[in-house]
């Protein structure tokens, strides 16, 4: 399609050979994109392919090399966010832009660049809240809300606005698949209303369901402009990646071939450590051998509270909260509970499950010195680099991690290639319980795929597999039974022959297990 | 002049310029920047107040040299942190040894030299009432700009858009940079204000407080502000409580270490009994006081930990490099 002088009219946005260079990397290769008025324009790509890079600088958060970027027909500049709002570009960002310490009117007030006082705003929101069926409370501080509430405000404080074009950056991710057929439904007015929708997304069968065309990226260049309608799944996924991505093979397994319970939590209560986190309130779950369980919710329903506490971030004041192999281990630190056989994998890759400017091997030993202090640190505390080093090799070979150096930094890796190591790294001691948190978030559709077949393929082999995750179709492949965290509280698993995206998705709105069919208005 | 008003009124000169160079240290934590500097910035003041007034004769001449030194030398601060990204803590530190060294230097001349008194207020007719005259129509003009500005500084932060504005970068940098908030021009014009604030605290040290340059002569002053600001959940009439709490008590120890008992017999007896007991104690203990009661009495109003975090700058002193 590309541009297309004739329809000057018809188009809203035009981009021609817009790039952005970071250092040695080019984040946008000459990208062309079209929005015409009305439509809901999507914008496909993997993470890294350069999508939200593209916005920045049509939201004027960023400033490209080269390019230019036509506003109604005619060459514009969009030098910071403020010019992109008085062209009547709005944005609803992917990591929200909100300020927890602050009341949603507050928040609502710093993006209009006028006086008006913070009651008249608070009015204007309401009102606006209820005409698209957003319900907000414009006095509620930020940081007390659940995420489905803080992107309301987000969207909006963009639709006070008044833009033509508004921006969604990957708005799908922290819903439940109610919430998101409610977003939808306002989208689709705002279409209706002439205005115009660039959707950035990586979920194709929204994109077929919602969006009248389509603008593909891959490593920062268009590879294909299309109907996605006219498009299946598949179709547009090959365009996405640029090859057919392994499909996940997970076999069902029986009742006879689980075995004993190897990760147990009874009764796991923790008080909310920060104003803003969320309490546990007694949560139970078995995990055996052989058998991977998901757990499901919103982001900040208290997946990471869980998690910290599970894995011994946190330690727990009752011993028997934490049972890992039929032992009592509530009381013991990360490497205590490692020394019983498990594994934890957190979500941030920097700074948490990776320490960002040390070596891929000095990070092995980092997290595994308790485990197998014998096979890498010799007698009087001397380090065995040889026996390091040959570790680090053997798991950047079992999880293709593709790098630069023999053994780079951890931060000089992609977020998919650390996260293939980072996995790798606790699968390689063959532990009989690993929980994860995001095991690809934010990683590529090989990496990812690659990382979820090691998964279920260390449960096949006896093991006990807990996987925390927002991702619904991940859960879906991977695991034998799903359980919901919401507001803490954590559903019973249920078996995967009998979950579906709807029953999963209001036990994530916070329906009662017991009413899941019956309940609609989420929490 | 009764006793009761002297003893109130050298209360209000003690607590004056913590309470200026920590209102101003709070609207730079506020903006997210962490500037350890107040103890320079305040020795700078104090030399250029007093320098400036020495010269020209004129103590007004003084407050003003004392502000726009303050406000100059925290910039080179803010040209550190904000422009190359240096770490603040150590930067700050830096400002404060750079501070006393070049204070000192300057002052050097002034060593020994009667100063300029910058003078008190005279209202005929109100200053000359009793107990109440003095105390509230006759002190130093810094010390009703100090009260005022409280006032100013509680009012900007939650009754304005651009408090709102600045309270928002000290919250979230990247989210308030996302937005199109001018977030480094923000924090220079905190630290800044800061650094003027810092300033006159210092220039009243040597235009009010004592009359004359003494080579480091904050003496730990910058460090109990800032120590202030946080005690008191960067709140601004909280700092306000704290200053007058740490001044009050550094002026009431001294007059009890100084004290005759015998002269007091004619107090009611619990009050008599309090200072005898105060007495007995070792001298180092009643020093100590001032410290230990300002951060007692801190620690008990901050106890509700959900409104410290929510008031606490999520980002202070966390660097800030926008993505262009």
């Amino acid at each position: 399609m590309g541009a297309q002088p004739g329809l000057g009219e018809a188009n809203l946005l035009e981009v021609r050979g817009l790039t952005k260079i970071f250092g040695t990397l080019t984040a946008c290769d000459h990208v062309d994109l079209t929005v015409r008025k009305g439509e809901i324009h999507a914008l496909l790509g993997e993470n890294g392919a350069g999508k939200s890079t593209l916005v920045k600088m049509l939201f004027g958060s960023l400033e490209p090399n080269a390019g230019e970027i036509l506003w109604d027909g005619n060459p514009v500049r969009i030098p910071n966010p403020s010019a992109a709002r008085r062209l009547g570009i709005g944005m609803v960002f992917q990591h929200f832009s909100l300020f927890d310490a602050l009341t949603a009117a507050e928040n609502i007030a710093l993006s209009l660049q006028n006086d008006t006082p913070i009651a008249t705003i608070a009015a204007k929101a309401s009102a606006l809240s209820h005409a698209y069926g957003l319900p907000l409370d414009p006095f509620a501080l930020v940081g007390d809300l659940s995420v489905g509430e803080r992107q309301r405000i987000e969207i909006i404080r963009c639709l006070l606005q008044t833009p033509q074009l508004i921006i969604l950056d990957e708005p799908t991710s922290v819903l439940t698949p109610q919430e998101a057929d409610k977003l939808f439904e306002t989208l689709d007015r705002l279409r209706s209303e002439g205005k115009s929708i660039l959707y950035i997304s990586h979920r194709l069968e929204e994109v077929k369901r919602m969006c009248d065309a389509a603008t593909v990226l891959r490593h920062g260049k268009v590879v294909g402009h299309c109907d996605p309608r006219q498009e299946t799944a598949a179709s547009l996924a090959r365009m996405m990646v640029g090859n057919e991505v392994q499909a996940v093979v997970r076999e069902p397994v029986s009742e006879s071939e689980r075995g004993p319970v190897l990760l147990e939590i009874r009764n796991l209560s923790r008080q909310p450590a920060t104003p803003f986190s969320i309490p546990l309130r007694s949560i139970n779950l078995r995990v055996r051998a052989g058998e991977v369980i998901g757990i499901a919710g919103v982001a900040g329903n208290g997946q990471g509270e869980f998690f910290e506490a599970v894995s011994g971030e946190v330690m727990q004041t009752d011993a028997a909260s934490v049972r890992i192999r039929g032992k009592d281990a509530g009381r013991l630190s990360i490497s205590g509970r490692r020394r019983m056989g498990a594994a934890f994998v957190p979500e941030e890759r920097l700074g948490h499950g990776a320490a960002p400017r040390m070596r891929l091997s000095e990070n092995l030993l980092l997290s595994r010195h308790a485990t197998d202090g014998q096979a890498f640190v010799g007698s009087g505390g001397v380090v065995k680099a040889g026996a390091i080093d040959a570790a680090a090799q053997r798991i950047i070979q079992a999880m293709d991690v593709r790098k630069s150096a023999r053994d780079p930094e951890a931060s000089a890796l992609s977020g998919g290639n650390l996260q293939k190591f980072i996995v790798g790294r606790e699968l390689d001691r063959r532990p009989s319980v690993l929980v994860v948190n995001q095991p690809t978030w934010g990683v590529d559709a090989g990496a990812a795929a690659k990382i979820r077949q090691a998964l279920i393929g260390l449960a096949r082999a006896g093991s006990a597999v807990l996987v925390i995750s927002q991702d619904l179709d991940e859960l879906f492949e991977i695991s034998d039974a799903i359980a919901v965290m919401h507001n803490g509280e954590l559903s019973q698993p249920l078996p995967i022959a009998e979950a579906t995206y709807e029953k999963i998705g209001l036990l994530m709105g916070g329906a009662e297990p017991g009413h899941a069919l019956h309940a609609t208005e989420p929490a | 002049m009764g006793m009761a008003e002297a003893i109130l009124l050298t209360i209000a000169t003690a607590a004056t310029p913590l309470l200026l160079a920590a209102i101003g240290e709070l609207v730079v934590e506020r903006s997210g920047v962490l500037n350890l500097g107040v103890e320079g910035m305040m020795l700078m003041g104090a030399v250029a107040g007093f320098g400036a007034a020495l010269t020209t004769g004129s103590a007004w001449v003084g407050v003003f040299a004392g502000i726009i030194t303050g406000a100059l030398f925290s910039l080179l601060f803010a040209f550190l942190v904000l422009t190359l990204v240096t770490n603040q803590v150590a930067t700050g530190l830096a400002l404060t040894l750079l501070g006393i060294g070049v204070s000192g230097m300057i002052g050097e001349a002034f060593v020994g030299q009667p100063g300029v008194k910058l003078t008190n207020i005279h209202i005929p007719g109100l200053s000359d009432l009793p107990y109440v005259g003095r105390l509230l129509f006759g002190q130093d003009p810094l010390f009703y700009i100090s009260v005022l500005l409280t006032v100013g500084v509680a009012w900007f932060l939650f009754r304005t858009r651009a408090g709102l504005t600045l309270r928002s970068v000290g919250d979230s940098h990247s989210s308030a940079h996302a937005l199109g908030i001018r977030v480094i021009a923000i924090r220079y014009a905190a630290i800044a204000f800061g650094g003027a604030c810092a300033g006159l605290a210092g220039a009243h040290l040597s235009l009010v407080y004592t009359t004359q340059w003494i080579e480091n002569m904050t003496a730990g002053r910058g460090w109990i502000a800032l120590a202030l600001v946080v005690f008191a959940s960067w709140r601004p009439l909280r700092v306000f409580v704290g200053a007058y709490l740490f001044g009050a008590i550094s002026i009431l120890q001294l007059h009890i270490q100084a004290m005759n008992l015998a002269d007091l017999a004619f107090l009611p007896g619990p009050l008599y009994w309090l200072l005898a007991q105060l007495k007995s104690l070792p001298s180092q203990f009643l020093s100590a006081l001032p410290y230990l009661a300002t951060v007692a009495v801190l620690v008990l109003i901050s106890r509700n930990r959900r409104l410290t975090i929510m008031n606490t700058p999520a980002s202070l002193g966390q660097p800030f490099v926008p993505d262009r």
